[in-house]
């Protein structure tokens, strides 16, 4: 999920093009955006609109609908944490602040050093082995503070990068 | 000779360690020059086992459970390959002995989940070595309105929540005359405490395809959608796999298994909005557009997906076909009680000490389910309330929990059986915020079309705060119960609709929850 990822109009073009023939094909392209780049930039959405003949408010209308898309970078590992019924029922809610406290932000923002943006979730179908946490595309169970850390420091390490 | 070892790798397993529980295996395997052959296979869906083990004998498969990646020198050294544990000896800690003679596994009666955990997901031998297909051969050879009346015979009803009978809305679809008939099928299991529709996509994707590949047959569709949620991206990995081995086998595609009869099947993602399971609305986002629930009429299997007749189901009202099929409706109609025919897939979550799936005909008690297999809450504590059906579904108190699992027997009590998820809360539970919880939900959650559901939701959220603030508790009380039925009355859909259950549940059968003392008061 780096924020690093450029993109021009001509890679967003291509992206749709891909698509564009599919029936329904809006959600598929929003997705296939918000998978190469992490988010949707705003400057998509006329792009889309034309391609698809649709209006850009029509666009902007179902970007703003789904939970899953955004429309400002992340930072470089996106964290859900569930929030729940059956994650409540084993320390949802007291992970849900620990993290909160430990992070220093608030949902659907990121730390300071981008490192971590911090998302709810609601259910992640991991239910019997909670609290779950989603880390990018990885699912973790039975997550406690004190694995919530571990995972934390885990994140906010990074390799040195080796310059030949 | 290689011994064959079996690592679960659905999303539950991997998410305790599964895959480095594998990957110490081979290594620790490789130093000690053992052979062994590892299989990465489905989960079981005994999750409180998981990642469990499995190493095939002459006898059967040896479960060891649960393993981390820390047991694996202590396993062998033991001989889980070689030795002791090979022929059954249980002295190990983590050795559980047959898998099957387990009685949280032998005591379910699996027609769904028969062949979940047994096998390679994405190997279609494996399917076909374990009955894989055999219904949807049957049905290449019968003509549709017969398929229509095996899944009618078999009383299914569907296993989303609403359970409308299968078959009725199938025939719906068959009489429609139009140029695209489609099959859709909603995998956006949202309802917290709900996984057994990711446990067939992870971990037995050919039995939905097979599924619908049937359905498509019985109503005249060639084109099928599953609908899935982007929370699973497993599943979507998986899925996306199976579907293409299918293709090139000849279960999906143009000409099916040479019959010259087409069925073609896509993947779709939805993007994190628990509206879109509601099956207009998901019809909606399918189209591109933003999830708004529609008004009914016209039904689905009239006008559905773009306007044509459709098939709208959930993955275990299809996964629930093959075996019909296969073995006749009447093997499926067999068990059950009353209108709730077959089996029900039950999901046990939350602060449970054994949870995962347990497929049990209809008419068990609720506290057989949680005691005889969930074995009580996970902390220890007593258990006070449990929420079976989702987020839209009542709370159980304890003069509640001999309901048999029967639709219309929790119906009578103002409850839900809905997906099969069953919700443990331990005595530490408050449940006036569990109720306030069930109106943020619906905040969060509300597609926004109609207005009880929209505002009420809000207004629900300020007024649980202002009782649980110790403000005008009695007026606000009054207040609440009047919004409840105006969510229930005024909202188009489920969502508003069915918000109240929860949130009169908790004031009805946890009224003092709603008054404790305030803190600093």
């Amino acid at each position: 999920m780096s924020e690093s990822r450029k993109w021009t109009p001509q890679s967003i073009q291509a992206e749709i093009d891909a698509l564009k023939h599919k029936p329904g094909a809006l959600l598929p392209i929003l997705h296939a955006i918000q998978d190469r780049l992490g988010f949707i930039p705003e400057a998509a959405v006329p792009i889309i609109a034309e391609a698809l003949n649709q209006t850009r408010a029509e666009v902007h209308g179902v970007i703003g609908f789904y939970h899953h898309f955004r429309t400002t970078p992340p930072g470089r590992h996106v964290v859900q944490l569930c929030r729940a019924e059956a994650c409540q029922a084993v320390g949802g809610r007291a992970l849900e602040a620990h993290a909160r406290a430990r992070l220093g932000i608030d949902y659907h923002a990121t730390t300071a050093d981008r490192e971590i943006t911090l998302e709810a979730v609601y259910c992640l179908g991991n239910c019997a082995c909670g609290p779950a946490v989603r880390v990018d595309d990885r699912v973790l169970g039975r997550v406690t503070p004190e694995r919530f850390d571990a995972l934390v420091d885990e994140l906010q390490t990074r390799p040195l990068e080796v310059i030949a | 000779m290689s011994v064959r070892v079996f690592v679960p790798r659905d999303t539950t397993a991997l998410s305790l360690g599964a895959d480095a529980v594998a990957a110490r295996l081979e290594r620790e395997a490789r130093a000690r020059g053992l052979a062994l052959t590892l299989v990465r296979n489905g989960s079981r869906g005994a999750a409180w086992l998981e990642p469990l083990v499995e190493v095939e004998t002459a006898n059967g498969r040896l479960a060891f459970g649960p393993v981390t990646a820390e047991d694996i020198p202590g396993l062998l050294d033991a001989g889980l390959l070689d030795g002791a544990l090979l022929a059954g000896d249980t002295a190990h800690p983590l050795a559980l002995g047959p898998t099957e003679a387990l009685p949280w596994f032998a005591r379910q009666q699996r027609f769904t989940f028969a062949r979940i955990g047994l096998t390679d997901p994405l190997s279609i031998a494996d399917y076909l070595a374990h009955d894989g297909f055999r219904g949807l051969e049957l049905a290449l050879a019968r003509p549709p309105q017969d398929i229509v009346e095996e899944v009618k015979a078999s009383g299914l009803r569907g296993r989303g929540g609403a359970a409308f009978p299968t078959g009725i809305k199938w025939q719906t679809v068959l009489d429609t005359a139009a140029d695209q008939k489609y099959i859709v099928c909603n995998a956006d299991e949202g309802d917290s405490g709900t996984f057994a529709d990711r446990l067939v996509m992870e971990c037995d994707p050919y039995l939905l395809i097979e599924g619908m590949t049937i359905a498509g047959l019985a109503v005249g569709a060639t084109q099928g959608y599953i609908y899935l949620r982007s929370e699973y991206p497993l599943a979507r990995e998986i899925l996306d796999a199976a579907i293409a081995r299918a293709e090139a086998a000849g279960y999906l595609g143009e000409d099916i298994r040479g019959s010259g009869r087409a069925f073609h099947l896509e993947v779709r993602l939805g993007a994190g909005a628990y509206i879109c399971g509601e099956e207009t609305s998901l019809l909606e986002s399918l189209e591109g557009k933003r999830g708004l629930v529609r008004a009914k009429p016209p039904l689905p299997a009239i006008e559905g997906l773009f306007g044509r007749p459709t098939v709208v189901n959930n993955v275990l009202s299809l996964a629930a076909v093959p075996f019909i099929l296969a073995e006749g409706a009447a093997a499926y109609a067999e068990v059950g009680m009353g209108r709730s025919r077959g089996t029900l897939a039950l999901q046990l979550a939350g602060n449970v000490r054994r949870g995962g799936l347990v497929e049990l005909a209809f008419g068990a008690s609720l506290r057989e389910l949680m005691e005889g297999f969930g074995g009580g809450t996970a902390s220890g504590r007593p258990l006070r309330a449990v929420q079976v059906g989702g987020p839209l579904c009542a709370y159980l108190p304890e003069s509640q929990w001999d309901l048999p699992l029967d639709y219309e027997a929790f119906a009578e009590v103002g409850a839900g059986v809905g997906h099969g998820g069953v919700v443990m809360f331990d005595d530490s539970v408050d449940m006036a915020e569990q109720a306030r919880f069930s109106m943020e939900f619906c905040k969060v959650e509300s597609c926004g079309k109609c207005t009880p559901c929209r505002i009420g939701s809000t207004r629900g959220v300020e007024v649980i705060d202002r009782i649980r603030a110790g403000r005008d508790r009695e007026a606000n009380l009054d207040l609440l119960r009047d919004l409840c039925d105006t969510l229930e009355d005024g909202s188009l859909c489920a969502m508003g609709g069915m918000t109240p259950f929860p949130v009169r549940s908790a004031l009805t059968h946890f009224p003092d929850d709603f008054r404790r003392p305030v803190e600093g008061a």
